[in-house]
């Protein structure tokens, strides 16, 4: 039973009081603004983490719009997510400086690591690996992302030692 | 304002605030307050100084003293040293590298600081430190002393032209939008920098927040604009954190918003940021992001300049654009002109990334050739290698070789080089970079990024990357050179917006100026820079391994076996060619064939 309670919580939060009210925070305080869809989604997707197909029906509702313009601009940015992601978020930059000085290989690396291939979540939730844009410190290239941190330099060898924390993380807080 | 004999400014860079610059500056003020010198010492958090290796770093003003490397527990020394005895503490003076590895160091002699001028030399974070600099003061000239139409006199004869990459006179897009008779007008300013290898407008966002701000109100002044949006891509979040401070400090000091500087001119800035959409930097698609809809672009005409952002008159202009104007407007026309060449004024900032000694933002007057790029300020190609490409103007540009060493940096030359200026960014390539896996890796990038709305660039950016992905596979045929050639005009041709019709320009250019290159991996089936998986093979030579192990074990798929102290030896069946083993190898005793 707790599984599933947990499971339907994740899909659509709207059903947890406390995540309901910062949901309602959120679409209360920028319902006003001209282009509002993209504030308020931007500010669920930073809060809450992802949104849902419950999700983007209940702001469709609430902002009096067809729920298809919310997930038309759901599935058209890549910023926004409909699963949760891993505790940990492992970006790897592919902007081009980084690209010449060794993503390749440090993707390839992460991958033996984890055990999971970029656009992936580790089995216990713990890590999600991905490839992101640019992230516009290419004079510390080769630069990797983790949560909000930005790491350059990063060497393959060195790989495993960034990592170790946050595999061994896991399970702390749940 | 308060005076202080003293400004400390802490580096709060990502890689030194992991390295614990924030604990740094907080023991700065507890040393400072108990020493009793809270009063003369300031201590300013700031980006850019341009150690960040060696953080965490500081520089000390008025003497100009650069320390870095030290720990909390080196304040109370560092302290007593330099502000109670005035003695620089060379315990951590940071002395000059042979190789920088700032994104901004101090500029050498052919670069010059007109945008950049108030990186890391004021906190961004406080408005008072711009306003030291005449910050905003061109905004009270314009304001109490010119008509919008001298404003956008003055600006026409500066010679400004969009930095956005497009070039397009700054003036004329004005005017434009001031003809348009539609009401309200909205002034626009495009901070979606996607290009990857550009870092130019995150810069100037976050270490000089204000001048953008500033040039907006100018411009809104010039159109008759009361309503802004700065729109900035999600990637940059201290952007977008320094940014809102800065609207909020220029709101309460009275420059934006109702009535500023107590005349009837009324004007207010948003941010607004992106979700991670490459096409958003594109005029008509930044707009409908604004407007909360998906970001895809629309025919032009109708311009933005009259039907733009909720179907009013809207001025988009480029980060930079807009930070040059107040010193347009302070120092004249005349002395911004008299810098760059006949028909590009000014300077532009550029970012150095690649193979170079020295990476980081540059700032130059245009018309300075690549090669003093390269070498006299980029400082030549890193371990001695030879000089490949040089990739302008990010995925829209082209890969220029080395006989464009000496091309004039302006929009006309580099356009008639095949590439275009784009918003600045330079990626350098030495001998190692192989060009069909460059123009693939572009080629991946915009197709991923088209919007898909219009046929050319959502069908032809995948057929083209299916022949290149083919050609590294080393499954290249006779034929594969002319298809490209034939796809990359029709897609520049027939695209609706500029990602598509720049889009084949990394493939147009390196086949013009590389064929060598991919005809040897079609016809020989060989990769001359051995960059391509499929057509190289990694060695262990006899002599030079020792046997240490350290490739085996770093090896992702333990591809190589053998004894300790005995050479080993790679599988090539298993191996997937990652060169995983030949960057951590100590003593160079893998090859690739």
């Amino acid at each position: 039973m707790t599984i599933s309670t947990e499971t339907t919580l994740l899909i659509d939060p709207t059903r947890d009081p406390e995540k309901k009210a910062v949901i309602d925070r959120i679409i209360d305080e920028n319902a006003h603004l001209p282009g509002a869809v993209m504030v308020i989604l931007n500010e669920l997707q930073a809060n809450i983490g992802f949104v849902s197909e419950p999700l983007q029906q209940y702001v469709a509702d609430r902002l009096r719009v067809p729920v298809s313009k919310v997930h038309g601009v759901i599935s058209f940015y890549s910023f926004f997510t409909t699963t949760p992601r891993g505790k940990h978020v492992v970006k790897f930059c592919m902007g081009t400086a980084c690209y010449v000085g060794g993503t390749p290989q440090l993707i390839e690396k992460a991958k033996a690591v984890l055990g999971i291939a970029p656009g992936e979540t580790t089995p216990d939730g713990n890590i999600t690996l991905e490839e992101c844009r640019c992230v516009g410190a290419c004079s510390q290239a080769p630069v990797m992302v983790i949560d909000e941190e930005v790491i350059g330099r990063v060497k393959p060898n060195k790989l495993p030692q960034s990592l170790k924390p946050l595999m061994e993380d896991s399970g702390t807080e749940n | 304002m308060k005076y202080y004999r003293s400004h400390v400014l802490v580096c709060v860079d990502p890689e030194c605030l992991r390295k614990g610059a924030h604990d740094v500056v907080d023991a700065l003020q507890d040393e400072l307050v108990a020493t009793g010198l809270i009063d003369e010492v300031q201590v300013l958090e700031t980006s850019r100084i341009g150690a960040c290796a060696d953080g965490p770093e500081m520089m000390v003003y008025p003497e100009g003293i650069h320390y870095a490397g030290m720990t909390v527990d080196d304040i109370p020394y560092l302290v007593e040293e330099h502000f109670l005895k005035g003695r620089v503490a060379k315990k951590f003076q940071l002395t000059q590298k042979a190789e920088a590895v700032s994104e901004l160091g101090a500029p050498t002699a052919k670069e010059v600081r007109v945008v950049l001028r108030n990186s890391g030399k004021i906190d961004p974070e406080n408005i008072e430190d711009y306003i030291a600099e005449d910050g905003y003061s061109a905004l009270a000239k314009v304001l109490t002393s010119m008509t919008p139409e001298e404003v956008i006199e003055e600006v026409l004869a500066s010679g400004l032209r969009g930095r956005g990459g497009a070039g397009f006179p700054t003036a004329k897009k004005w005017s434009f939008c001031r003809a348009s008779e539609a009401t309200p007008k909205y002034v626009l300013c495009n901070a979606d920098e996607g290009d990857p290898g550009a870092f130019m407008n995150r810069q100037v966002l976050e270490s000089d927040p204000h001048a953008v701000i500033e040039g907006m109100t100018i411009a809104a002044y010039a159109i008759g604009s009361s309503q802004g949006y700065i729109y900035c891509r999600a990637e940059y979040p201290i952007a977008v954190r320094t940014l809102r401070i800065a609207i909020q400090q220029a709101r309460n000091f009275g420059l934006l918003g109702k009535n500023i500087m107590g005349t009837d001119f009324s004007f207010d800035l948003e941010v607004r940021m992106g979700a991670g959409a490459f096409v958003c930097g594109e005029e008509t698609a930044l707009m409908a992001s604004i407007e909360g809809k998906r970001g895809e672009p629309t025919p032009r005409p109708p311009f933005p300049a009259v039907k733009g952002l909720f179907g009013k008159p809207s001025n988009v202009n480029n980060v930079e654009t807009y930070a040059v104007v107040p010193q347009i407007i302070n120092k004249g026309a005349a002395w911004y002109a008299s810098m760059g060449t006949e028909k590009s004024k000014g300077t532009k900032t550029f970012a150095l990334a690649g193979d170079l000694k020295h990476t980081g933002l540059i700032e130059v007057p245009f018309g300075i050739t690549l090669r003093e790029i390269i070498y006299d300020i980029g400082g030549g190609i890193k371990n001695d290698k030879a000089f490949k490409a040089v990739q302008t103007g990010g995925p829209m540009g082209g890969c220029l070789p080395a006989e464009y060493l000496d091309l004039p940096m302006d929009y006309e030359a580099l356009a008639k080089a095949g590439s275009i200026m784009g918003s600045g960014g330079l990626v350098v390539m030495s001998e190692d970079s192989c060009m069909v896996d460059i123009a693939r890796f572009f080629m991946e990038f915009t197709q991923d990024e088209s919007c898909g709305k219009c046929v050319p660039c959502r069908v032809g950016t995948r057929r083209i990357l299916d022949i290149l992905e083919r050609i590294c596979a080393g499954e290249g045929r006779d034929g594969d050179i002319e298809t490209l050639q034939q796809l990359c005009n029709e897609i520049r041709t027939t695209s609706l917006c500029g990602l598509g019709q720049g889009a084949p320009n990394p493939v147009a250019s390196t086949l013009e100026h590389f064929l060598d290159e991919y005809k040897a991996h079609i016809y020989e089936k060989k990769c001359p820079a051995k960059v391509c998986k499929a057509l190289i093979r990694y060695e262990i030579i006899d002599g030079p391994c020792t046997g240490c192990t350290v490739c085996a074990r770093n090896c992702p798929v333990n591809a190589i076996s053998g004894e300790r102290r005995m050479t080993h030896h790679i599988d090539p069946d298993i191996c997937i060619r990652c060169g995983i083993c030949m960057q951590v190898c100590n003593f160079n005793a893998i090859e690739i064939n």
